[in-house]
């Protein structure tokens, strides 16, 4: 009884230790885990795996570096799947972070040899057009011109110096849309107006935080897929059979998860024995 | 004039974009195209009146010599500083926004660890909350707390590896929380998105008709 | 271990959040309002140089003088920071929430409510659409408040909340995983960029 009342009053900062060493123990003993992609990863690969060369995608990036550790992976998995199959890609934000971190993802794709080997050139295989203030009004607005909604790119290089661009007048322009979202404005956005009202095909990676309430739009194919959290990076990395942080931080998530589990359960534990003594 | 104006305004621009949606032909959808161009750059300013406003809630406070005014100018000297890199392109050629220049260079190093450091705090307290507050008090809580167990762990690698034993593949965790999210759950959250929308809606309609008027704050 | 100031800067600066972890500290405090300032500085050369020189500034060069009065509406709304004009920012906020309430008044109907209610007509042949339906109806039906929750409307509604817990259990286990995501992002940051005992 005395035990479970001094586990019902365990000083917190015991927690923060439990929790820090379930984190950063398995970084320094990393192990295999096999990854068994979710219906909703294996939806956004299948949908990108089915476009053809030559297609042009916006990859468009709400997040911050607050949430860069869950949709940083996805943004370079994306990079990397489009190089692969030859898609020109179209980079974007409706956060002013996004941009700058789709940046730090290019950057990280070519440190690879496989795709600095393919010689992609700015403006030709990839552009970043950079922020828009206004949320869905700025995706709207991209229905009717983008030219107009992004008159420079993000370093302010008029748009029509852009070869990638000429051509490009809205979305009937754009073969399938890629939204990665931490937030507001994001996916609910890209979906209410790019996909059912302008009719591009889209999918999406989110943080975990908010893949519930994006499930919905899946069900309806309103989304054709959906990455939710480090794990939906770490499927798509399995799924390109490429490497990165999804799966390289599995086993410290993996982990962390089963010690807030066993948290739960020695809590819960703890509580009932402590109240049962107090009933008698 | 102070209300009557800005009521004219929300009704005509609400309006416009629903007749713009219906008969897209001019001249509604050449109105609706630049009242969207014009709606991104008001949004700017209202941004920018965001960052003044800090700005001049924090210099009052170092005015007054308030508790805690010196935290007050280590904001004003940090956004200062950043901003007056960035506003000024100091050490960049052609935008601030480049990779490698200064203003991107803070970006990295001072805003990057801040912020992601900031959110990376929670983690602590969402284990501290499970250990103390995750009660199955009832047949409610029981509930919730039965379906996160499932999706934490079967979210996760690790699950499938605890019950990849199991002969019966609906038993493994990571069918279990498959089968939570794109049921149950999906259900409710769908529930919530219509309740949601349907107040949007009505909130939408008595801004347009002019019902709703607490935006306009007092006098 | 790093010899890039950048990183030792940074590495400093998480450190400092960190330290609110044992207690509530000047380093922390400190940390934090540096965070406030920079992330309201980034906000604002942002908005300059990716909105307002761009798709002001240089439509107003190309003599498209529509974009003024844009411009001034901006600028009224600046007003708000002068407490004699202040009212006129009204006039911009008022075509903000014109523009929001039209536009919303539509999608919201077409995407959250026409398209998820057929999406919920689905054919009654596996225990998951049945699930989908009793779910959908009965949680609506919780959210219904103009009768009292009793009889069958009140059964109905304690179904409902069964749903929507489950759906909070499911959103509390990824807002788990969101946490230690961000975590290990920035454990990971520690040990391998600044300490450089992880490769």
């Amino acid at each position: 009884m005395g035990f479970f009342r001094g586990m019902l009053n365990l000083d917190r900062r015991i927690i923060f230790i439990l929790i820090a060493g379930a984190v950063v123990v398995p970084l320094f003993i990393p192990f295999h885990l096999k990854m068994h992609p979710t219906p909703a990863s294996q939806g956004l690969y299948n949908a990108v795996e089915k476009l053809p060369e030559g297609s042009t995608v916006i990859i468009s990036g709400e997040y911050d570096p607050g949430t860069a550790p869950e949709i940083q992976p996805m943004m370079i998995g994306a990079l990397k799947h489009c190089f692969r199959k030859g898609i020109k890609v179209i980079l974007m934000g409706l956060w002013p972070q996004g941009p700058a971190l789709e940046g730090q993802a290019l950057q990280e794709v070519f440190k690879e040899k496989e795709f600095k080997e393919m010689n992609l050139q700015y403006g030709k295989d990839y552009v970043n057009l950079g922020y828009k203030a206004g949320g869905a009004v700025v995706i709207q607005s991209m229905g009717t011109s983008i030219p107009a909604t992004f008159p420079t790119d993000m370093a302010g290089t008029p748009i029509e110096k852009l070869p990638l661009m000429k051509g490009i007048r809205n979305f009937n322009d754009i073969t399938f849309v890629l939204d990665f979202s931490a937030g507001d404005p994001g996916t609910p956005a890209w979906v209410m107006f790019a996909h059912d009202r302008f009719h591009v095909p889209m999918a999406a990676g989110c943080t975990a935080v908010s893949a519930p309430m994006l499930y919905p739009y899946l069900q309806t194919k309103q989304l054709s897929g959906l990455l939710g959290g480090l794990k939906g990076a770490a499927d798509y990395e399995w799924l390109t059979k490429s490497s990165g942080t999804g799966i390289r931080y599995m086993p410290s998530q993996s982990i962390a998860h089963l010690v807030i589990v066993i948290f739960i359960i020695i809590g819960n534990i703890a509580f009932f024995v402590v109240r049962k003594g107090e009933k008698r | 004039m102070r209300r009557e104006i800005p009521l004219f305004i929300t009704a005509i621009t609400g309006v416009v974009f629903i007749i713009a949606y219906f008969i897209p032909h001019p001249p509604f959808n050449q109105i609706q195209d630049l009242f969207q161009t014009w709606f991104q750059i008001i949004a700017a300013f209202a941004i920018i009146l965001g960052v003044l406003n800090l700005m001049v809630v924090n210099g009052d406070k170092v005015y007054r010599r308030s508790k805690g005014w010196g935290y007050s100018v280590i904001i004003i000297l940090s956004f200062l500083v950043m901003a007056g890199i960035g506003t000024f392109k100091l050490g960049s050629k052609a935008s601030p926004l480049e990779e490698g220049t200064p203003f991107m260079y803070l970006f990295y190093n001072v805003y990057y660890p801040l912020t992601s450091t900031v959110f990376a705090l929670l983690a602590f307290f969402v284990a501290s909350a499970s250990f103390r507050a995750f009660r199955a008090r009832n047949k409610e809580a029981a509930l919730l707390l039965t379906a996160a167990f499932f999706v934490m762990l079967g979210r996760v690698p690790i699950g499938d590896y605890l019950t990849s034993w199991i002969p019966l593949k609906w038993l493994h965790l990571s069918t279990i929380a498959n089968w939570i999210m794109a049921y149950p759950n999906m259900a409710a959250q769908r529930a919530i998105m219509i309740g949601i929308a349907l107040g949007i809606i009505s909130t939408s309609l008595r801004l347009i008709l002019g019902i709703e008027r607490s935006y306009l704050g007092g006098d | 271990m790093s010899t890039d100031i950048g990183v030792w800067i940074a590495a400093f600066l998480t450190l400092g959040i960190l330290s609110f972890l044992y207690k509530d500290n000047p380093f922390y405090k400190v940390s934090e309002s540096i965070f406030i300032g920079v992330s309201a500085a980034y906000w604002f050369v942002y908005m300059i140089y990716n909105v307002i020189e761009p798709n002001l500034l240089g439509n107003l060069q190309k003599g498209e003088w529509w974009y003024a009065v844009a411009g001034i509406l901006g600028v009224m709304m600046l007003f708000r920071l002068i407490p004699k004009i202040g009212w006129l920012s009204r006039w911009a906020v008022a075509f903000m929430i014109g523009t929001g309430a039209g536009l919303n008044f539509i999608v919201y109907l077409q995407s959250n409510v026409m398209k998820q209610i057929r999406g919920t007509l689905a054919p009654l042949n596996s225990i998951g659409n049945i699930m989908m339906i009793v779910g959908v109806i009965t949680g609506l039906i919780y959210f219904f408040f103009s009768a009292e929750h009793k009889g069958l409307l009140g059964g109905a509604a304690k179904v409902g909340i069964w749903f929507i817990m489950v759906s909070f259990g499911a959103s509390f286990g990824y807002t788990v995983m969101a946490r230690i995501s961000l975590l290990i992002g920035r454990m990971h940051f520690l040990f391998s960029d600044w300490l450089g005992l992880l490769h």
